[in-house]
Protein backbone atom coordinates (compact mmCIF):
# COMPACT_ATOMS: atom_id res chain seq x y z
CA UNK A 1 0.00 0.00 0.00
CA UNK A 2 1.45 3.30 -1.02
CA UNK A 3 0.78 6.56 1.20
CA UNK A 4 -0.70 9.06 -1.12
CA UNK A 5 -1.38 11.70 1.67
CA UNK A 6 0.80 12.37 4.18
CA UNK A 7 0.00 15.19 6.58
CA UNK A 8 2.36 15.91 9.79
CA UNK A 9 1.54 18.94 12.36
CA UNK A 10 -0.34 20.49 10.20
CA UNK A 11 -1.60 24.43 11.72
CA UNK A 12 -3.80 26.55 9.15
CA UNK A 13 -5.05 30.02 10.04
CA UNK A 14 -6.91 33.01 8.54
CA UNK A 15 -6.00 35.84 10.46
CA UNK A 16 -7.17 35.45 14.04
CA UNK A 17 -8.93 31.77 13.24
CA UNK A 18 -6.69 28.85 13.79
CA UNK A 19 -8.93 26.32 11.94
CA UNK A 20 -6.36 23.35 12.78
CA UNK A 21 -4.24 22.93 15.28
CA UNK A 22 -1.51 20.87 14.85
CA UNK A 23 -3.24 17.81 12.26
CA UNK A 24 -1.38 14.61 11.11
CA UNK A 25 -3.25 12.30 8.95
CA UNK A 26 -1.80 9.64 6.63
CA UNK A 27 -4.35 8.11 4.13
CA UNK A 28 -3.14 4.55 1.90
CA UNK A 29 -3.57 4.36 -1.62
CA UNK A 30 -7.59 3.11 -2.46
CA UNK A 31 -8.84 4.04 0.62
CA UNK A 32 -12.16 5.62 1.74
CA UNK A 33 -12.21 7.78 4.49
CA UNK A 34 -15.11 9.87 6.05
CA UNK A 35 -14.79 13.03 8.41
CA UNK A 36 -16.86 13.86 10.30
CA UNK A 37 -17.20 16.64 12.89
CA UNK A 38 -19.74 19.75 14.23
CA UNK A 39 -19.58 22.76 11.58
CA UNK A 40 -16.40 24.92 12.43
CA UNK A 41 -13.90 21.66 13.38
CA UNK A 42 -11.52 22.04 10.20
CA UNK A 43 -12.90 19.14 7.97
CA UNK A 44 -13.04 21.59 4.93
CA UNK A 45 -9.58 23.54 5.86
CA UNK A 46 -8.22 19.67 5.95
CA UNK A 47 -9.46 19.06 2.50
CA UNK A 48 -8.17 22.45 1.16
CA UNK A 49 -4.34 21.20 2.73
CA UNK A 50 -4.91 18.28 0.70
CA UNK A 51 -5.47 20.27 -2.64
CA UNK A 52 -3.20 23.20 -2.44
CA UNK A 53 -5.91 25.78 -0.93
CA UNK A 54 -4.91 25.90 2.66
CA UNK A 55 -2.40 28.33 3.52
CA UNK A 56 0.17 26.70 5.88
CA UNK A 57 1.28 28.67 9.27
CA UNK A 58 3.64 25.01 10.15
CA UNK A 59 3.92 21.36 9.25
CA UNK A 60 4.10 19.87 6.14
CA UNK A 61 1.74 17.86 3.43
CA UNK A 62 3.12 15.81 1.03
CA UNK A 63 0.25 14.33 -1.81
CA UNK A 64 0.86 11.68 -4.22
CA UNK A 65 4.36 12.11 -3.54
CA UNK A 66 4.61 15.81 -3.67
CA UNK A 67 5.14 18.45 -1.04
CA UNK A 68 2.38 20.59 -1.20
CA UNK A 69 3.52 24.89 -1.46
CA UNK A 70 1.96 27.53 -2.73
CA UNK A 71 3.25 27.37 -6.30
CA UNK A 72 2.57 23.86 -6.80
CA UNK A 73 -1.42 24.32 -6.65
CA UNK A 74 -2.22 24.46 -10.28
CA UNK A 75 -0.32 21.09 -11.17
CA UNK A 76 -1.75 18.80 -7.89
CA UNK A 77 -5.11 19.97 -8.47
CA UNK A 78 -5.04 18.95 -12.19
CA UNK A 79 -4.92 15.29 -10.43
CA UNK A 80 -7.84 15.74 -7.59
CA UNK A 81 -11.12 15.74 -8.43
CA UNK A 82 -13.06 18.02 -5.41
CA UNK A 83 -16.76 17.86 -5.33
CA UNK A 84 -18.36 20.87 -2.43
CA UNK A 85 -21.64 21.31 -1.37
CA UNK A 86 -24.61 22.53 -3.68
CA UNK A 87 -24.04 25.90 -4.96
CA UNK A 88 -26.58 27.94 -6.65
CA UNK A 89 -25.93 27.70 -10.50
CA UNK A 90 -27.68 30.33 -12.41
CA UNK A 91 -30.77 28.96 -14.41
CA UNK A 92 -29.92 30.85 -17.65
CA UNK A 93 -26.46 29.86 -17.35
CA UNK A 94 -25.39 29.79 -21.29
CA UNK A 95 -23.96 26.20 -20.96
CA UNK A 96 -24.67 22.57 -21.29
CA UNK A 97 -24.54 19.56 -19.09
CA UNK A 98 -22.09 17.91 -21.34
CA UNK A 99 -19.61 21.23 -21.71
CA UNK A 100 -19.34 21.75 -17.50
CA UNK A 101 -18.78 17.77 -17.07
CA UNK A 102 -16.10 18.40 -19.91
CA UNK A 103 -14.55 21.70 -17.78
CA UNK A 104 -12.76 18.87 -15.82
CA UNK A 105 -10.64 17.60 -18.12
CA UNK A 106 -9.18 21.41 -18.94
CA UNK A 107 -6.81 21.47 -16.65
CA UNK A 108 -5.17 18.54 -18.09
CA UNK A 109 -5.69 19.90 -21.86
CA UNK A 110 -3.30 22.65 -20.89
CA UNK A 111 -3.41 26.00 -22.49
CA UNK A 112 -4.81 26.64 -26.39
CA UNK A 113 -5.61 23.43 -26.81
CA UNK A 114 -9.05 22.19 -27.50
CA UNK A 115 -10.92 18.88 -26.15
CA UNK A 116 -10.60 16.10 -29.16
CA UNK A 117 -12.87 13.41 -29.97
CA UNK A 118 -10.90 11.51 -26.86
CA UNK A 119 -12.12 14.15 -24.37
CA UNK A 120 -15.49 14.25 -25.96
CA UNK A 121 -15.42 10.07 -25.32
CA UNK A 122 -14.37 10.43 -21.85
CA UNK A 123 -17.15 13.20 -21.03
CA UNK A 124 -19.66 10.88 -22.69
CA UNK A 125 -18.65 7.56 -20.57
CA UNK A 126 -18.35 9.60 -16.88
CA UNK A 127 -21.89 10.91 -17.76
CA UNK A 128 -23.17 7.31 -18.28
CA UNK A 129 -21.72 5.91 -15.23
CA UNK A 130 -23.71 9.08 -13.21
CA UNK A 131 -26.32 8.12 -14.86
CA UNK A 132 -26.80 11.56 -16.71
CA UNK A 133 -26.52 10.94 -20.13
CA UNK A 134 -30.42 11.36 -20.69
CA UNK A 135 -29.45 15.06 -19.86
CA UNK A 136 -26.25 15.98 -21.93
CA UNK A 137 -27.74 18.80 -24.02
CA UNK A 138 -29.84 20.30 -20.86
CA UNK A 139 -28.83 23.84 -19.61
CA UNK A 140 -26.64 23.15 -16.46
CA UNK A 141 -28.63 25.75 -14.22
CA UNK A 142 -32.06 23.40 -15.13
CA UNK A 143 -31.49 20.36 -12.92
CA UNK A 144 -32.45 19.46 -9.59
CA UNK A 145 -30.00 19.63 -6.85
CA UNK A 146 -29.49 15.75 -6.73
CA UNK A 147 -28.47 16.15 -10.88
CA UNK A 148 -26.20 18.94 -9.91
CA UNK A 149 -24.40 16.91 -7.47
CA UNK A 150 -24.15 14.07 -10.37
CA UNK A 151 -22.87 16.73 -12.99
CA UNK A 152 -20.51 17.58 -10.08
CA UNK A 153 -18.97 13.69 -9.79
CA UNK A 154 -18.99 13.10 -13.58
CA UNK A 155 -17.22 16.14 -14.35
CA UNK A 156 -14.37 14.94 -11.27
CA UNK A 157 -14.20 11.67 -12.99
CA UNK A 158 -13.35 13.20 -16.42
CA UNK A 159 -10.38 14.72 -14.75
CA UNK A 160 -9.28 11.03 -14.19
CA UNK A 161 -7.93 11.64 -11.06
CA UNK A 162 -5.97 10.35 -8.63
CA UNK A 163 -7.67 11.56 -5.72
CA UNK A 164 -11.82 12.66 -4.77
CA UNK A 165 -11.99 14.67 -2.14
CA UNK A 166 -16.10 15.67 -1.43
CA UNK A 167 -16.94 18.55 1.06
CA UNK A 168 -20.43 17.66 2.12
CA UNK A 169 -21.69 16.67 -1.44
CA UNK A 170 -24.99 16.19 0.11
CA UNK A 171 -25.91 19.25 2.02
CA UNK A 172 -29.60 20.66 0.87
CA UNK A 173 -30.26 17.93 -0.88
CA UNK A 174 -33.77 15.76 -0.27
CA UNK A 175 -33.56 12.21 1.06
CA UNK A 176 -33.71 10.63 -2.13
CA UNK A 177 -31.15 12.30 -3.88
CA UNK A 178 -28.73 11.98 -0.89
CA UNK A 179 -29.63 8.42 -1.03
CA UNK A 180 -28.73 8.26 -4.47
CA UNK A 181 -25.45 10.20 -4.28
CA UNK A 182 -24.25 8.09 -1.37
CA UNK A 183 -24.52 5.23 -3.67
CA UNK A 184 -22.77 6.94 -6.55
CA UNK A 185 -19.94 7.43 -4.45
CA UNK A 186 -19.82 3.88 -3.52
CA UNK A 187 -20.28 2.61 -6.84
CA UNK A 188 -16.96 4.80 -8.00
CA UNK A 189 -14.58 3.69 -5.41
CA UNK A 190 -15.88 -0.14 -5.97
CA UNK A 191 -15.59 0.59 -9.21
CA UNK A 192 -12.28 2.66 -9.55
CA UNK A 193 -10.88 2.06 -6.25
CA UNK A 194 -10.08 5.70 -6.05
CA UNK A 195 -9.02 7.38 -3.11
CA UNK A 196 -11.83 9.37 -1.34
CA UNK A 197 -12.07 11.39 1.15
CA UNK A 198 -15.56 12.63 2.15
CA UNK A 199 -16.32 15.38 4.65
CA UNK A 200 -19.93 15.33 6.36
CA UNK A 201 -21.33 16.94 9.62
CA UNK A 202 -24.27 14.81 9.69
CA UNK A 203 -23.43 11.44 10.34
CA UNK A 204 -26.43 9.84 8.50
CA UNK A 205 -25.11 10.82 5.78
CA UNK A 206 -20.83 9.56 6.16
CA UNK A 207 -20.84 6.65 3.37
CA UNK A 208 -21.11 2.98 4.57
CA UNK A 209 -17.85 2.35 2.18
CA UNK A 210 -15.46 4.39 4.69
CA UNK A 211 -12.91 2.34 5.32
CA UNK A 212 -12.04 4.44 8.31
CA UNK A 213 -13.58 7.38 10.00
CA UNK A 214 -11.56 10.84 11.30
CA UNK A 215 -13.80 12.75 14.06
CA UNK A 216 -12.71 16.08 13.94
CA UNK A 217 -13.60 19.16 16.31
CA UNK A 218 -11.76 22.11 17.41
CA UNK A 219 -9.42 21.94 14.46
CA UNK A 220 -7.85 18.74 16.01
CA UNK A 221 -8.31 14.96 15.02
CA UNK A 222 -10.01 13.38 17.82
CA UNK A 223 -10.55 10.20 16.43
CA UNK A 224 -9.27 7.66 13.75
CA UNK A 225 -10.60 3.69 13.38
CA UNK A 226 -12.67 1.87 11.60
CA UNK A 227 -16.76 2.99 11.67
CA UNK A 228 -17.18 0.38 14.50
CA UNK A 229 -14.23 1.46 16.51
CA UNK A 230 -14.83 5.24 16.26
CA UNK A 231 -18.38 5.92 15.64
CA UNK A 232 -18.98 4.80 19.31
CA UNK A 233 -21.78 6.69 21.51
CA UNK A 234 -19.47 8.17 23.70
CA UNK A 235 -17.26 9.54 21.12
CA UNK A 236 -20.12 11.19 18.83
CA UNK A 237 -21.57 12.51 22.68
CA UNK A 238 -18.04 13.92 23.04
CA UNK A 239 -17.96 15.33 19.21
CA UNK A 240 -21.20 17.19 19.15
CA UNK A 241 -21.57 17.70 22.77
CA UNK A 242 -24.71 16.25 23.25
CA UNK A 243 -25.58 13.79 25.84
CA UNK A 244 -25.46 9.51 25.64
CA UNK A 245 -28.83 8.89 25.33
CA UNK A 246 -29.61 11.92 22.46
CA UNK A 247 -27.20 9.82 20.71
CA UNK A 248 -28.95 7.03 21.14
CA UNK A 249 -32.20 8.54 20.29
CA UNK A 250 -30.65 10.04 17.00
CA UNK A 251 -29.02 6.46 16.08
CA UNK A 252 -32.76 5.51 16.28
CA UNK A 253 -33.95 7.81 13.94
CA UNK A 254 -31.46 7.30 11.91
CA UNK A 255 -31.93 3.70 11.15
CA UNK A 256 -35.41 3.70 11.20
CA UNK A 257 -35.34 6.83 8.15
CA UNK A 258 -33.25 3.89 6.36
CA UNK A 259 -29.33 5.28 6.54
CA UNK B 1 -32.68 60.74 -46.47
CA UNK B 2 -29.67 61.88 -48.27
CA UNK B 3 -27.48 59.01 -48.22
CA UNK B 4 -24.61 60.98 -49.50
CA UNK B 5 -23.69 61.54 -45.80
CA UNK B 6 -22.00 57.95 -45.89
CA UNK B 7 -19.69 59.33 -48.43
CA UNK B 8 -18.19 61.79 -46.25
CA UNK B 9 -15.08 60.67 -43.84
CA UNK B 10 -16.38 61.83 -40.52
CA UNK B 11 -19.06 59.35 -41.29
CA UNK B 12 -17.13 55.88 -42.46
CA UNK B 13 -14.68 56.42 -39.67
CA UNK B 14 -18.18 56.64 -37.19
CA UNK B 15 -19.31 53.86 -38.88
CA UNK B 16 -16.07 52.01 -38.26
CA UNK B 17 -15.82 53.35 -35.02
CA UNK B 18 -19.28 51.80 -34.03
CA UNK B 19 -18.55 48.47 -35.62
CA UNK B 20 -15.12 47.62 -33.75
CA UNK B 21 -16.52 49.34 -30.87
CA UNK B 22 -19.89 47.64 -30.75
CA UNK B 23 -17.58 44.40 -30.89
CA UNK B 24 -15.63 45.27 -28.31
CA UNK B 25 -17.81 46.49 -25.95
CA UNK B 26 -20.22 43.57 -26.51
CA UNK B 27 -17.44 40.44 -25.89
CA UNK B 28 -16.23 42.30 -22.44
CA UNK B 29 -20.40 42.46 -21.62
CA UNK B 30 -20.79 38.91 -21.78
CA UNK B 31 -17.55 38.80 -19.12
CA UNK B 32 -19.69 41.26 -17.32
CA UNK B 33 -22.93 39.50 -16.79
CA UNK B 34 -22.04 35.91 -16.38
CA UNK B 35 -19.65 36.86 -13.63
CA UNK B 36 -22.17 39.37 -12.36
CA UNK B 37 -19.37 42.36 -12.25
CA UNK B 38 -21.87 45.96 -12.90
CA UNK B 39 -20.67 47.20 -9.97
CA UNK B 40 -16.82 46.97 -10.83
CA UNK B 41 -17.91 47.73 -14.64
CA UNK B 42 -19.75 50.96 -13.69
CA UNK B 43 -17.03 51.98 -11.46
CA UNK B 44 -13.94 51.37 -14.06
CA UNK B 45 -15.77 53.36 -16.59
CA UNK B 46 -16.55 56.64 -14.20
CA UNK B 47 -12.67 55.76 -13.12
CA UNK B 48 -11.60 56.08 -16.57
CA UNK B 49 -13.75 59.28 -17.67
CA UNK B 50 -12.26 60.95 -14.51
CA UNK B 51 -8.48 59.76 -15.65
CA UNK B 52 -9.43 61.22 -19.01
CA UNK B 53 -10.42 64.41 -17.36
CA UNK B 54 -7.04 64.60 -15.63
CA UNK B 55 -4.90 63.95 -18.46
CA UNK B 56 -6.82 67.14 -20.38
CA UNK B 57 -6.50 69.37 -17.39
CA UNK B 58 -2.87 68.12 -16.48
CA UNK B 59 -1.79 67.95 -20.88
CA UNK B 60 -1.01 64.53 -21.18
CA UNK B 61 -2.90 61.68 -23.09
CA UNK B 62 -6.34 61.89 -21.95
CA UNK B 63 -6.29 57.75 -22.76
CA UNK B 64 -3.40 57.24 -20.48
CA UNK B 65 -5.06 58.51 -17.90
CA UNK B 66 -8.61 56.96 -18.33
CA UNK B 67 -6.38 53.58 -18.67
CA UNK B 68 -4.61 53.80 -15.28
CA UNK B 69 -7.51 55.22 -13.34
CA UNK B 70 -9.88 52.39 -14.69
CA UNK B 71 -7.42 49.59 -13.59
CA UNK B 72 -6.52 51.16 -10.52
CA UNK B 73 -10.35 51.18 -9.48
CA UNK B 74 -10.16 47.57 -10.90
CA UNK B 75 -7.22 46.59 -8.76
CA UNK B 76 -8.79 48.16 -5.63
CA UNK B 77 -12.28 46.81 -6.21
CA UNK B 78 -11.63 43.40 -7.23
CA UNK B 79 -9.40 42.09 -4.68
CA UNK B 80 -11.73 43.63 -1.94
CA UNK B 81 -14.90 42.05 -3.89
CA UNK B 82 -13.02 38.84 -4.02
CA UNK B 83 -12.49 38.50 -0.47
CA UNK B 84 -15.85 39.12 0.66
CA UNK B 85 -14.59 42.54 2.17
CA UNK B 86 -17.13 44.64 0.54
CA UNK B 87 -20.07 44.05 -0.70
CA UNK B 88 -21.08 44.74 -3.92
CA UNK B 89 -23.03 47.36 -3.34
CA UNK B 90 -21.16 48.92 -0.62
CA UNK B 91 -18.24 49.31 -3.41
CA UNK B 92 -20.58 50.22 -6.40
CA UNK B 93 -22.30 53.51 -3.99
CA UNK B 94 -18.86 54.44 -2.84
CA UNK B 95 -16.27 54.15 -5.52
CA UNK B 96 -18.82 55.47 -7.97
CA UNK B 97 -19.08 58.80 -6.29
CA UNK B 98 -15.90 59.20 -5.48
CA UNK B 99 -14.99 58.55 -9.06
CA UNK B 100 -17.61 61.12 -10.38
CA UNK B 101 -16.64 63.32 -8.02
CA UNK B 102 -13.39 63.61 -8.41
CA UNK B 103 -14.14 63.49 -12.30
CA UNK B 104 -16.53 66.98 -11.72
CA UNK B 105 -13.46 68.35 -9.48
CA UNK B 106 -11.51 67.91 -12.18
CA UNK B 107 -14.05 69.90 -14.74
CA UNK B 108 -14.21 72.32 -12.23
CA UNK B 109 -10.68 73.29 -11.73
CA UNK B 110 -9.79 73.09 -15.68
CA UNK B 111 -9.25 76.85 -16.47
CA UNK B 112 -10.71 77.88 -19.88
CA UNK B 113 -13.05 76.25 -22.34
CA UNK B 114 -14.21 72.50 -21.01
CA UNK B 115 -15.27 71.57 -24.72
CA UNK B 116 -12.75 68.86 -24.90
CA UNK B 117 -13.24 67.64 -21.27
CA UNK B 118 -17.44 67.63 -22.18
CA UNK B 119 -16.96 65.81 -25.75
CA UNK B 120 -15.90 63.11 -22.98
CA UNK B 121 -19.47 63.16 -20.91
CA UNK B 122 -20.97 62.52 -23.58
CA UNK B 123 -19.22 61.00 -26.28
CA UNK B 124 -18.13 62.52 -29.93
CA UNK B 125 -17.97 59.50 -32.00
CA UNK B 126 -18.50 61.88 -35.19
CA UNK B 127 -15.16 63.50 -34.46
CA UNK B 128 -12.97 60.11 -34.13
CA UNK B 129 -10.19 60.44 -36.49
CA UNK B 130 -7.98 57.64 -37.95
CA UNK B 131 -6.01 57.38 -34.38
CA UNK B 132 -8.89 56.35 -32.71
CA UNK B 133 -10.39 53.79 -35.16
CA UNK B 134 -6.76 52.33 -35.39
CA UNK B 135 -6.99 52.03 -31.15
CA UNK B 136 -10.37 50.92 -31.31
CA UNK B 137 -9.26 47.97 -33.49
CA UNK B 138 -6.31 46.89 -31.83
CA UNK B 139 -8.69 46.43 -28.66
CA UNK B 140 -11.29 44.83 -30.87
CA UNK B 141 -8.66 42.14 -32.25
CA UNK B 142 -6.95 41.69 -28.76
CA UNK B 143 -10.71 41.16 -27.26
CA UNK B 144 -11.86 38.87 -29.59
CA UNK B 145 -8.76 36.93 -30.43
CA UNK B 146 -7.68 36.42 -27.03
CA UNK B 147 -11.68 34.97 -26.08
CA UNK B 148 -10.64 33.00 -29.20
CA UNK B 149 -7.59 31.34 -27.94
CA UNK B 150 -8.21 31.03 -24.17
CA UNK B 151 -12.36 30.04 -24.83
CA UNK B 152 -12.51 26.84 -22.50
CA UNK B 153 -9.96 28.68 -20.09
CA UNK B 154 -12.80 31.85 -19.86
CA UNK B 155 -15.87 29.19 -20.03
CA UNK B 156 -14.57 27.68 -16.89
CA UNK B 157 -13.77 30.51 -14.84
CA UNK B 158 -17.16 32.32 -15.89
CA UNK B 159 -19.19 29.17 -15.00
CA UNK B 160 -17.48 29.06 -11.52
CA UNK B 161 -14.09 30.56 -10.84
CA UNK B 162 -13.73 27.99 -7.69
CA UNK B 163 -14.20 24.90 -10.21
CA UNK B 164 -11.76 26.34 -12.45
CA UNK B 165 -9.44 26.64 -9.59
CA UNK B 166 -9.83 23.08 -8.82
CA UNK B 167 -9.68 21.64 -11.93
CA UNK B 168 -5.88 23.61 -12.04
CA UNK B 169 -6.83 26.40 -14.22
CA UNK B 170 -5.44 29.90 -13.31
CA UNK B 171 -8.73 31.40 -13.02
CA UNK B 172 -7.69 34.20 -10.58
CA UNK B 173 -5.15 35.05 -13.07
CA UNK B 174 -8.30 35.36 -15.90
CA UNK B 175 -10.45 37.13 -13.60
CA UNK B 176 -7.83 39.63 -13.16
CA UNK B 177 -6.98 39.32 -17.41
CA UNK B 178 -10.76 40.32 -17.44
CA UNK B 179 -10.95 43.02 -16.01
CA UNK B 180 -7.38 44.56 -17.86
CA UNK B 181 -9.65 43.44 -21.13
CA UNK B 182 -12.46 45.73 -19.72
CA UNK B 183 -10.45 48.63 -18.90
CA UNK B 184 -8.64 48.92 -21.81
CA UNK B 185 -12.25 48.58 -24.41
CA UNK B 186 -13.43 51.89 -22.08
CA UNK B 187 -10.72 53.41 -22.40
CA UNK B 188 -10.95 52.57 -26.04
CA UNK B 189 -14.62 53.59 -26.74
CA UNK B 190 -14.23 56.75 -24.12
CA UNK B 191 -14.38 59.36 -26.94
CA UNK B 192 -16.90 57.54 -28.88
CA UNK B 193 -19.60 57.07 -26.53
CA UNK B 194 -18.80 59.65 -23.21
CA UNK B 195 -18.09 58.25 -19.57
CA UNK B 196 -21.57 58.48 -18.05
CA UNK B 197 -22.80 55.85 -21.17
CA UNK B 198 -20.03 54.02 -22.39
CA UNK B 199 -20.93 51.46 -19.85
CA UNK B 200 -24.34 50.77 -20.80
CA UNK B 201 -22.92 50.04 -24.31
CA UNK B 202 -20.91 47.47 -22.74
CA UNK B 203 -23.97 45.71 -20.66
CA UNK B 204 -26.79 46.07 -22.62
CA UNK B 205 -25.96 43.95 -25.91
CA UNK B 206 -24.73 41.16 -23.81
CA UNK B 207 -27.39 41.38 -21.56
CA UNK B 208 -29.85 41.21 -24.41
CA UNK B 209 -27.92 38.39 -26.02
CA UNK B 210 -28.25 36.59 -22.46
CA UNK B 211 -31.80 36.45 -22.57
CA UNK B 212 -31.75 34.97 -25.71
CA UNK B 213 -29.38 31.51 -25.87
CA UNK B 214 -28.26 28.97 -23.68
CA UNK B 215 -24.73 28.18 -26.11
CA UNK B 216 -21.97 30.61 -24.58
CA UNK B 217 -20.58 30.85 -28.00
CA UNK B 218 -23.71 31.69 -29.69
CA UNK B 219 -23.82 34.27 -26.81
CA UNK B 220 -20.96 36.40 -27.89
CA UNK B 221 -21.83 35.85 -31.43
CA UNK B 222 -25.78 38.22 -30.49
CA UNK B 223 -23.75 40.55 -27.90
CA UNK B 224 -21.45 41.19 -31.20
CA UNK B 225 -24.50 41.45 -33.07
CA UNK B 226 -26.29 43.36 -30.91
CA UNK B 227 -23.59 45.39 -30.43
CA UNK B 228 -22.91 46.49 -34.12
CA UNK B 229 -26.50 46.50 -35.08
CA UNK B 230 -27.06 49.67 -31.32
CA UNK B 231 -23.88 51.34 -33.04
CA UNK B 232 -25.52 51.78 -36.78
CA UNK B 233 -29.22 51.71 -35.74
CA UNK B 234 -27.78 54.70 -33.28
CA UNK B 235 -26.03 56.32 -35.93
CA UNK B 236 -28.86 56.10 -38.20
CA UNK B 237 -31.41 57.38 -35.76
CA UNK B 238 -28.88 60.40 -34.42
CA UNK B 239 -28.20 61.80 -38.07
CA UNK B 240 -32.29 61.47 -39.23
CA UNK B 241 -33.54 63.73 -36.30
CA UNK B 242 -30.67 65.73 -35.10
CA UNK B 243 -29.90 64.44 -31.86
CA UNK B 244 -26.75 63.72 -29.53
CA UNK B 245 -24.84 60.34 -31.17
CA UNK B 246 -23.57 58.54 -28.00
CA UNK B 247 -27.33 59.06 -26.22
CA UNK B 248 -28.58 57.55 -29.05
CA UNK B 249 -26.35 54.71 -29.76
CA UNK B 250 -27.31 53.71 -25.90
CA UNK B 251 -30.57 54.42 -25.81
CA UNK B 252 -30.86 51.85 -29.16
CA UNK B 253 -29.06 49.36 -27.22
CA UNK B 254 -31.31 49.32 -24.26
CA UNK B 255 -34.70 49.13 -26.68
CA UNK B 256 -32.87 46.05 -28.32
CA UNK B 257 -32.54 45.16 -24.66
CA UNK B 258 -36.08 45.23 -23.55
CA UNK B 259 -37.28 43.95 -27.08
CA UNK B 260 -35.07 40.34 -26.37
CA UNK B 261 -36.24 40.30 -22.48
CA UNK B 262 -39.82 40.87 -23.88
CA UNK B 263 -38.65 37.76 -26.46
CA UNK B 264 -36.65 35.77 -23.96
CA UNK B 265 -37.26 32.30 -23.86
CA UNK B 266 -36.06 32.14 -20.72
CA UNK B 267 -38.73 34.12 -19.48
CA UNK B 268 -40.18 30.80 -18.99
CA UNK B 269 -36.97 29.15 -16.65
CA UNK B 270 -39.36 29.71 -13.71
CA UNK B 271 -41.42 26.88 -14.64
CA UNK B 272 -38.95 24.02 -15.89
CA UNK B 273 -37.49 24.74 -12.16
CA UNK B 274 -40.65 23.82 -10.72
CA UNK B 275 -41.28 20.80 -12.67
CA UNK B 276 -41.60 17.17 -10.65
CA UNK B 277 -38.78 15.65 -9.58
CA UNK B 278 -39.59 12.46 -11.18
CA UNK B 279 -38.60 13.96 -14.52
CA UNK B 280 -34.74 14.45 -13.20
Amino acid sequence: MTTVIDIKDVVVSYREDVALRGVSLQVESGEFIGIIGPNGAGKTTLLTVVNGFGKLRSGSVRVLGNFVTEGRGHSLRKKIGYVSQLENIDPKMPMSVREVVMIGRYGLLGLLRNPGKTDWEIVDDTLALTGMSHLAQRPIGHLSGGEQQRVAIARCLAQEPELFLLDEPTASLDWKAKTEILGLVKQIHDLRQLTTLFVTHDLSTLPAACDRVVLMKEGLIRVVGSPDKALTDENLSQLYDIPLSAVKERRKEASLAGY
Amino acid sequence: MDISIFGYQFMQNAILSALLGGIACAVVGVFVVLLHLPFIGVAMSHAAFAGALLGIWLGFNPLLGAFTFSLLSAAIIGPLADRGQLSPETSLGVIFSFMLGIAFLFLGLMPGTKSAALELLWGSILTNTRGDIVLLAIVAVVVVGLVFAFYKEIQATIFQRSIALAVGLPATLIFYGILFLTGATVTATLRSIGGLLIFSLILNPAAAAYQLTYNLKRMFLLAAVFGVLSGWAGLLFSYLFNIPSGATIVITSSVIFMLAAVFSPKRKVKGWQNKPASEG
